[in-house]
């Protein structure tokens, strides 16, 4: 593991920031911190930075444990939260602070700002100030300055919140491209999702001070390891009880449940395609129709339980009050922390991929 | 493991120099002087203290500087809040001129001020015989006194309303008028309590200033024992002049005048915290 | 500059001229009978409480002629009270200026148990009668000083003889004392707005302390410092109460507004007239100050 964290605590007064986090970061990764805001997630940066100091536990990068390693010597880059962007500085200065501080040789200095204002593409931008910057303009500076230095390590706080939602998904892509062709292990904190899914190898989800998976999205996706990743990751439906449905019926009682609208499937007695699937699905009325842009969302009221859906624009028109025959592929049953999957029984045996 | 700790815990570089410059300047300079008023008044037993403040020039002084300063901080708060708005929301030749001579209280050395005001509304003073003209006394009385602590608390109150008027934004008013309310309902029901934290602040800064004021109305004010017009300040002060030396009266003074004060700067704090809390929800 | 930067401060210029101008039209429209009632009151409560002081002490300064007003303030004791006030104003500015920057760096920039305290103590100078802060050094230094001991075995070893009573050491510190807060004040508002993330950053890329605050939290300050130490300069050279219970030597420790005092108090006519002579270089400098003050206050807010 290149970057480690062993055993963190730190507590704020009463509020419990980081409880007993442990993680390590393979190098040239690239890992996004996720979760809800004061879950604790820049606090964990700013320790591995040494912007704060944990209470006990130890940060360790590439083997050495860095606890009493004052921020500047770390060999790390930190992008700040909305940049902290010397105002008073061009963009020059700006970049060429960290190299400056070091003392290095002007000619060098001159030609590693160049190379980078080059790389984040802000040629003829040198001599202004930030306030003459855009949004995403800024982010790059910040990019920049973090870099020159050549440090080992990139950490990012929040580096899309400043921005616009429009330039966002531009500037993500950006990065990641970035990052990639730098070839920098970085590590960004969002409560994102849909950021974090999009740039990051791996991704760590915190809540409440605790690390609650790791794992790559995909994984985190698909397999949710306790009701807390359940909940947040995708657009789900929480539901008390979930055993009266069929298929379902010999899940544990009063258990909650988690279905998301992928999991369900709702189609009209008619289709021929869905034909077999009949015996396993519950009947369902539309109560209402959302318009979602390149889809819609139904929501189905089955035996009084309100269930959502997406369905494609190319299919059938459906009306609000129309009968759908609703299938449920499976679901999350939440067992106090954890998460586990339940399939619907009846579908034992047909080719669900084949559809 | 907590010795390692120890290191590196503030990012920022220079808590300790600052803390050892900031705790060193403010104890020598201030603190301990302080303390020395305190010890002193100490030395003396409750009784002494108690028969040495409720003497009846003092009790009157107390009455005088307290009473003059809490009119005059009223009637500063009232124009303070007039010129502030003004200053603010309209437009008028000469208003730059204005904004800056408001501090001029500030800038001018309090005992400039005070002769000046005193000859002006002396009975042959420009405005005293205006005033006198109908009636009132304005020099050598508590009048006087009171037109001298509005001269130097106007600031006070301008200064602080300036800023947080500025932040109001128009469609607050905008708003309000839009639901029907009448420009006076607006104004109290919107606008004051918007502004009610700055304007006790003011308030707070112009009495404190006022009760312990001493260049600007001691010769306004005329310090006659008999027709009340002797400030608080003029009391300590006569107590420290040769003659008549009495260190344990002023202390004795000292001390209730530094426990108002104190009260005073609770009070401000607690405003000012009360407003910054109920902002930031 | 380039091309590109003018374009784009064009551009913000229009981007920012818009909300004014509808600000304008909003303006004009209230214009009626409150407006010009209120702006009224304001002139003439202006009008009668600043304006007609300055001028009463113009007029009453120049009452005897300019030779008379020539002497006034060329006479020996107003020299010496000049030096003072110079004296003391230099050096409470000096003190309180490193102060108010030891301070305001301590304040914004670090968490720490008793900030709250601390910063209600820096302010006590202003909510309290200056007249006890004289007393205060009286009580500390004076004859019956608990300090005096000290300062005359101090005074025994290095071979001196300094007092801090009635003495240009005194005036100094009570000059101190009532100005005190001044710097610190205009500057902690300011950080706490700027915040710490650059200084943050800076320390990130290993900067250390001077560079820091030299290179990125300077600029940022440098005029609400200018703007605080004007504010200090004003106070100083205006103190009155608290340089009076610690100065009774007329000529040698006398300060500006203690002359005037001697003067007004001699209650003749022409000493009358002196005191109002001496007042008008105050006036003057009161004056210069408030210039300098909108001055710096404007070049602050359009850097803002």
């Amino acid at each position: 593991m290149y970057v480690e964290m062993k055993h963190i605590n730190k507590n704020f007064g009463d509020y419990e920031a980081a409880k007993d986090i442990n993680f390590g970061v393979e190098q040239g990764k690239m890992i996004a911190l996720l979760g809800p805001s004061g879950s604790g997630k820049t606090t964990i940066l700013r320790m591995l930075a040494g912007l704060e100091q944990q209470d006990s536990g130890d940060v360790v990068i590439e083997g050495e444990v860095v606890n009493d390693i004052p921020p500047g010597e770390r060999g790390i880059g930190f992008v700040f939260q909305n940049y902290a962007l010397f105002r008073y500085m061009t963009v020059y200065e700006n970049i060429a602070f960290g190299l400056r501080v070091q003392k290095q040789d002007k000619k060098k200095i001159h030609d590693r700002v160049m190379e980078l204002v080059d790389l984040v593409g802000l040629n003829g931008m040198e001599k202004r100030y930030p306030d003459q910057l855009s949004g995403g303009q800024r982010q790059r500076v910040a990019f920049a300055r973090a870099l020159a230095p050549r440090p080992q390590l990139l950490l990012l706080d929040e580096p899309f919140a400043a921005i616009d939602a429009k330039v966002r998904k531009e500037l993500r892509e950006w990065l990641k491209k970035m990052i990639k062709k730098v070839g920098i292990t970085s590590i960004f904190v969002t409560h994102d999702q849909e950021e974090a899914v999009e740039v990051a190898d791996e991704i760590i989800i915190i809540n409440e001070g605790k690390l609650e998976q790791k794992g790559t999205p995909v994984e985190i996706y698909k397999k949710p390891k306790t009701s807390f990743v359940a909940q947040f990751i995708g657009t789900s439906a929480v539901l008390d009880d979930f055993s009266g449905f069929k298929g379902f019926e010999d899940l544990p009682k009063n258990n909650q449940a988690i279905v998301r609208p992928e999991f369900v499937e709702a189609f009209k007695s008619d289709n021929e395609k869905f034909k077999s699937l009949i015996p396993a699905a519950e009947t369902g009325e539309i109560t209402k129709i959302a318009f979602r842009g390149s889809y819609l969302e139904l929501t189905l009221s089955v035996n009084g339980i309100l269930l959502k859906t997406n369905r494609s624009l190319e299919r059938r028109p459906v009306s609000v009050g129309e009968q759908m025959c609703v299938l449920v592929y499976r679901v999350y049953i939440l067992d106090e922390e954890d998460a586990n999957i339940h399939k619907n029984k009846l579908l034992k045996g047909v080719d669900i991929e084949a559809l | 493991m907590s010795r390692k700790r120890k290191k590196g815990k503030r990012v920022i570089p220079g808590f300790g120099l600052t803390m050892g410059i900031t705790v060193t300047l403010l104890s020598l300079l201030i603190l301990i002087p302080l303390a020395s008023v305190l010890a002193y008044s100490f030395r003396m037993s409750g009784t002494e203290f108690l028969e040495l403040i409720t003497r009846p020039n003092v009790v009157q002084a107390f009455m005088t500087s307290i009473g003059c300063a809490f009119v005059a901080a009223v009637v500063n708060c009232v124009f303070g809040l007039i010129l502030a708005w003004v200053l603010v929301r309209y437009e008028f030749p000469g208003k730059r001129l204005m904004d800056g001579m408001i501090e001029l209280p500030f800038a001018l050395p309090t005992a400039v001020a005070g002769i000046t005001l005193s000859r002006m509304y002396s009975d042959q003073g420009i405005l005293g015989r205006l005033l006198s003209h109908m009636g009132i006394q304005a020099s050598y009385s508590k009048v006087g006194l009171t037109i001298a602590l509005v001269f130097i608390g106007i600031p006070f109150v301008v200064r602080a309303l300036q800023p947080v008027l500025e932040k109001l934004p128009h469609t607050y008013e905008e708003a309000s008028e839009m639901l029907g309310a009448s420009r006076s309902y607006t104004f109290r029901r919107v606008i004051l309590p918007e502004l009610t934290p700055a304007l006790l602040t003011g308030f707070g800064l112009a009495l404190a200033r006022g009760i312990g004021e001493y260049g600007s109305v001691i010769y306004i004010s005329g310090n006659s024992e008999k027709e009340g017009t002797q400030v608080v300040s003029y009391i300590i002060m006569q107590k420290l002049n040769s003659g008549s030396v009495d260190y344990e009266g002023a202390a004795a003074i000292a001390l209730v005048l530094l426990l108002i004060s104190f009260l005073l700067l609770l009070f401000i704090n607690i405003v000012q915290i009360t407003a910054g809390r109920r902002t930031k929800q | 500059m380039s091309k590109e930067t003018n374009h784009i401060k064009a551009q913000e210029r229009v981007a920012k001229e818009i909300p004014p101008k509808a600000e304008k039209n909003q303006e004009k429209k209230q214009k009626g009978f409150v407006p010009c009632l209120l702006i009224g009151i304001s002139v003439i409560f202006f009008l009668i409480m600043l304006v007609f002081p300055l001028v009463e002490v113009i007029y009453r300064s120049l009452k005897d002629g300019f030779a008379a007003y020539k002497n006034a303030i060329t006479a020996s004791n107003t020299l010496s009270a000049l030096q003072v006030t110079l004296i003391a104003t230099l050096i409470a500015v000096a003190v309180n200026t490193l102060f108010g920057l030891c301070a305001a760096w301590l304040l914004t920039k670090f968490e720490f148990r008793g900030k709250q305290v601390l910063s209600t103590l820096i302010d006590i100078p202003f909510s309290i009668s200056p007249v006890i802060a004289g007393l205060a050094y009286i009580m500390t230094f004076g004859r019956m000083g608990w300090a005096t001991p000290l300062v005359e075995w101090l005074n025994d070893i290095f071979g001196t003889n300094i007092s801090f009573v009635f003495s240009v050491p005194g005036v100094v510190l009570a000059t101190i004392f009532v100005t005190f807060p001044f710097v610190s004040r205009e500057l902690v508002p300011v950080m706490q707005a700027q915040g710490s993330a650059e200084e943050e950053a800076a320390a990130m890329m290993g900067a250390k302390g001077l560079t820091i605050f030299k290179r990125v939290t300077f600029p940022h300050i440098r005029w609400a410092l200018l703007y605080g130490m004007i504010l200090c300069c004003a106070r100083a050279f205006g103190e009155f109460g608290a340089v009076y219970a610690v100065s009774k030597a007329r000529g040698k420790t006398f300060t500006l507004p203690l002359e005037i005092d001697a003067l007004y108090m001699a209650g003749s006519a022409d000493s009358i007239t002196q005191a109002f002579a001496v007042s008008s270089l105050l006036v003057l400098l009161a004056i210069i100050i408030l210039v300098l003050k909108q001055v710096v206050e404007y070049r602050g807010k359009r850097e803002q």
